[in-house]
């Protein structure tokens, strides 16, 4: 895949499922901005054919319900939907 | 994008509906919906992945089916374009919330299930999936007169006795 990597503060590995038309995911992207830790981010919307297939395979095994944003971090915990005081409590003991 | 913001703006407002009142938010979500009319042909909801055959996503088609059932629990449309009275008045903070559209075999599953005839109408009812109207006729009005959906959002709810 070709995630789009935004450098910053090491925070643990950080990748975020998202649309690029998608207001929460805009918000939980700017959080991470705003934290200036190290991230990988997909817009899913951009992708085609199997590599949009993959994406959204990888997205439901983190969330089966396959929902945007997704957050996973450290490759074991995700988070799904834009939860402020989720994240930064994530992100501060990852 | 400004002019559609504020049509939507009035037309919500005209229907008894709300548009988030935080601008910057809510004017990314307009942009975002004329990137997926651009993309798709059709106002695809900003927060879900559409995949591009209308048919398959005629449901999240903006405004969406789950708009009514998600303001009535969350105050808030799942992408927070739209939002309750008491959101848009600041009483209630709306945030991200749980999707509401069923998984695609279980909106497969519904879209085969048939409407029963039970109750020797003369005429079948017609529901819009956007707003709840019915209305008894032939076909289904070309635009709702409530919500002013398009006719293909309309589903036949209850079929006419057969004669
Ligand atoms: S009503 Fe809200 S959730 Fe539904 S399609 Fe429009 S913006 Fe998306």
């Amino acid at each position: 895949m070709t995630a789009v990597h935004i450098p910053g503060k090491k925070s643990g590995h950080i990748m975020l499922f998202a649309l690029s038309t998608c207001g929460w995911c805009q918000k939980t992207k700017k959080l991470l901005d705003d934290l200036g830790v190290e991230y990988y981010y997909e817009y899913v919307d951009h992708l085609h054919g199997d590599e949009r297939e993959r994406a959204i395979q990888e997205v439901a095994g983190w969330n089966p319900s396959g929902t945007f944003p997704t957050l996973v971090i450290n490759g074991e915990r995700c988070i799904v939907g834009y939860k402020d005081g989720e994240i930064r409590e994530a992100l501060s003991v990852a | 994008m400004d002019s559609l913001h504020k049509r939507l703006e009035q037309e919500a407002e005209s229907a008894g509906y709300h548009l988030n009142a935080d601008v910057q938010f809510t004017k990314g979500l307009v942009k975002s919906l004329l990137v997926n009319e651009r993309r798709y042909g059709y106002w695809a909801c900003p927060c879900r992945l559409a995949s591009g055959d209308k048919q398959e996503d005629l449901d999240i088609i903006c405004p969406c089916d789950y708009r009514d059932p998600d303001l009535n629990d969350y105050d808030a449309c799942y992408c927070a374009l739209y939002v309750s009275e008491a959101a848009r008045k600041g009483e209630k903070t709306v945030g991200s919330i749980p999707e509401r559209r069923p998984p695609p075999a279980e909106r497969q599953q519904r879209a085969q299930r048939q409407p029963g005839g039970m109750f020797g109408l003369s005429l079948p009812i017609w529901r819009c999936k956007v707003c709840g109207y019915l209305c008894a006729r032939e076909q289904p009005p070309e635009v709702c007169p409530i919500c002013k959906s398009k006719r293909d959002r309309f589903e036949r709810f209850i079929e006419a006795a057969r004669t």
